[in-house]
């Protein structure tokens, strides 16, 4: 039998049975939507984390305790504010080193509460992580020296607190101590469902005595050479270990922190994937199921087939085309829903999603696999089937 | 199987093509959880080319087995089978296959029809695992449809014909690939006698036509109509009535003879 009668005849034999073969290509539509959406959803994350880390501009160095690592809590921070001097002396440019300190913290504004992330900063956080003020100024140099209890707020920060109205030379209360708001930050979005908008910047001196501490817990330097920004970094990293002798620091770059993030999300996308392919799985399995009873169905027609002269490969390629069929239809079915749905996340809701090709190619790929594998079984039992036998079935 | 020699005259009796089907001390047993079922026992019988046999016998008897054997829808457990001059033994499934499609037609009891299929591409079924071409297939359907008288019902499907008018789709069917015999399984056990009368006259019109018939049947009337008889009881021939198949191979007249020939060769 050719090729073209055999799928004629598949074809005829899904649409005979229109509910069943829809319920059965469901299981793989589902899948492969799955497949499409979660990768799409995992994609759509890493690219804008990966584009923030990129936005704060290929010469910053971050000078952190401890080892590089986002899974394991920080380490505790011996740093004082003389380290960031001395680092600006090593870069020769001490605008070009800012350093921070951080907390969660309660600020109250008349009877709102929020909790955001306090950051201790100093007046060039602006310049060396590429942010913008969108009202009222930043942070100077003399409210960090004078210890002033000025305040400049993330957007969110302000539009909770605020709401509608202007911030600017209003009171917040932080930690218990009031504070006068001076700016606000343009939006920076969101990162791995975490809002970066929800904090608030004030003077590092600041905020060392609200929170009791001397401690610096991070340090940037916006290198003036990139290309020579690795050779600054193990220079800062052996100065500032040769200072404190039992602790480890690492100044990375954003091209490091990219790769570790690509790494922890491209992991993050691959479980995402295998776990929609484990309902991919199923849902072939659902096909073999429905493959055999169809099988058993059409025993006599086999039987039939067979006396009037189809060989054992005639009767298995038109069962291998049915489920083959089933499972690519489904696929296509499913990209398509996937796709739409993708597009609907990134529209709708908080997460980002991007859809790629490759998810789409690998799922229609996977989809028709699965048909191939699932339908062999059944496709092998209806080609052996003992024409005597099958013809006298009822 | 085509390089069986088909002379347009009768040949002399020493030089007779070999018989369409041919049977030497056949048995078949079935062995089945420990239980062994002789079904055949040792049968030996030939059918010639355009002969017209009735296989009778009750039921249980071996004839379906026999049927089945003949057809080549089944293998002997030991003997020797010849379809067409081959012998089924040395035939692999897809080589057998092959001679179901071009050597044998079968009717069943029961019709067997697609359901969801029209009449003509019932009819065509055999042509497409014969790799004929759709346009040819349809145009040779079609004509065999109006063979059996059922030209007007080309699009109609079985569950739109009678009883008579899907055994006529399904002779239409066995006729379609020019076998040498057709293999009728009590053809007319489902039709009322007047519609079974119609189906019997059209398959010995086709046999008169040159095409041998093989009919089992428990009805003796029907039985009685064929030129032989072959008696099966207990997997084993009992008797043989009528025309002995060695020295009665009547040829056909001339005429019909001729067209048979006429028609294999337009084959492709």
């Amino acid at each position: 039998m050719r090729f073209a009668e055999a799928f004629r005849v598949a074809l005829g034999a899904l649409r005979a049975n229109t509910l069943r073969s829809g319920l059965t290509m469901l299981g793989v539509v589902i899948g492969v939507a799955a497949v499409v959406i979660l990768v799409a959803i995992g994609t759509g994350t890493k690219v804008k984390v990966e584009q923030q880390v990129q936005g704060l501009g290929s010469n910053l160095l971050l000078v952190v305790p401890g080892e590089l690592n986002f899974g394991a809590a920080p380490s505790s921070s011996r740093l004082q504010l003389s380290d960031v001097e001395d680092v600006g002396r090593m870069v020769g440019d001490r605008s070009r080193v800012a350093a921070s300190v951080t907390s969660g913290e309660i600020v109250r504004a008349g009877t709102r509460n929020q909790f955001v992330t306090v950051q201790g900063v100093t007046e060039n956080t602006v310049s060396v992580f590429s942010r913008r003020v969108a009202r009222g100024g930043y942070l100077s140099r003399s409210d960090v020296d004078t210890r002033r209890r000025v305040a400049v707020l993330g957007s969110s920060t302000a539009a909770r607190l605020f709401g509608e109205r202007d911030p600017i030379g209003r009171q917040v209360t932080i930690a218990g101590v009031r504070f006068r708001v001076t700016g606000v930050l343009t939006r920076q979005g969101s990162a791995l469902g975490v809002d970066q908008d929800l904090d608030a910047h004030i003077p590092i001196t600041t905020a060392q005595r609200l929170l009791g501490t001397q401690r610096v817990d991070a340090i940037a330097v916006k290198a003036p050479d990139a290309e020579r920004i690795g050779e600054l970094g193990t220079r800062i990293e052996r100065d500032l270990e040769r200072r404190y002798p039992d602790q480890e620091f690492s100044a990375v770059t954003q091209e490091q922190i990219l790769g570790v993030l690509g790494d922890i999300l491209g992991l993050l996308t691959l479980v995402l994937a295998a776990i929609a392919g484990i309902s991919l799985l199923v849902g072939g399995v659902g096909v073999s199921n429905i493959m055999l009873v169809s099988v058993r169905e059409r025993t006599r027609e086999i039987g039939l087939r067979k006396a009037v002269g189809a060989r054992q490969r005639d009767i298995g390629l038109q069962f291998l085309l049915e489920a083959v069929l089933l499972t690519t239809i489904g696929g296509c079915v499913g990209i398509a829903l996937g796709i739409l749905t993708s597009l609907l996340v990134d529209q709708l809701s908080p997460l980002p999603s991007i859809v790629t090709w490759w998810s789409a190619v690998l799922a229609f790929g996977v989809s028709v696999a699965v048909g191939v594998f699932f339908g062999v079984v059944p496709a092998r039992r209806a080609g052996r089937l003992d024409p005597v036998v099958a013809l006298r079935t009822e | 199987m085509t390089n069986a020699p088909v002379g347009s005259a009768p040949p002399p009796r020493a030089t007779l093509p070999p018989p369409a089907l041919e049977a030497i001390d056949v048995t078949r047993v079935y062995g089945q959880d420990g239980v062994r079922v002789d079904a055949l026992r040792g049968v030996t019988l030939a059918v010639p080319e355009g002969d017209y046999v009735a296989i009778v016998g009750p039921s249980g008897s071996g004839k379906s087995t026999l049927m089945h054997l003949l057809g080549g829808l089944d293998r002997p457990s030991s003997g020797t089978l010849r379809i067409g001059g081959r012998d089924v033994a040395a035939l692999r499934p897809d080589e057998l296959a092959k001679v179901r499609n071009r050597t044998v037609g079968f009717v069943f009891q029961s019709f067997h029809l697609l359901t969801r299929t029209t009449a003509l591409d019932n009819v065509a079924l055999p042509l497409v695992y014969r790799g004929v071409r759709g346009g040819e297939r349809r145009r040779r359907a079609a004509s065999t449809l109006d063979r059996v008288g059922l030209g007007h019902r080309l699009g109609h499907r079985p569950s739109q014909l009678s009883g008579g008018e899907q055994q006529r789709v399904a002779i239409a069917r066995a006729l379609v690939s020019e076998p040498r015999v057709v293999l009728a399984d009590e053809p007319t056990g489902n039709l009322d006698s007047a519609t079974g009368a119609e189906v019997l006259a059209l398959l010995e019109q086709l046999n008169a036509d040159g095409v041998a018939l093989v009919i089992v049947t428990h009805d003796a009337s029907i039985a009685a109509r064929a030129r032989r008889q072959i008696h099966v009881r207990d997997g084993l021939i009992a008797e043989t009535t009528g025309v002995s198949a060695d020295a009665g191979w009547a040829p056909e007249p001339a005429g019909p003879a001729d067209d048979e020939a006429a028609q294999r060769e337009e084959q492709p």
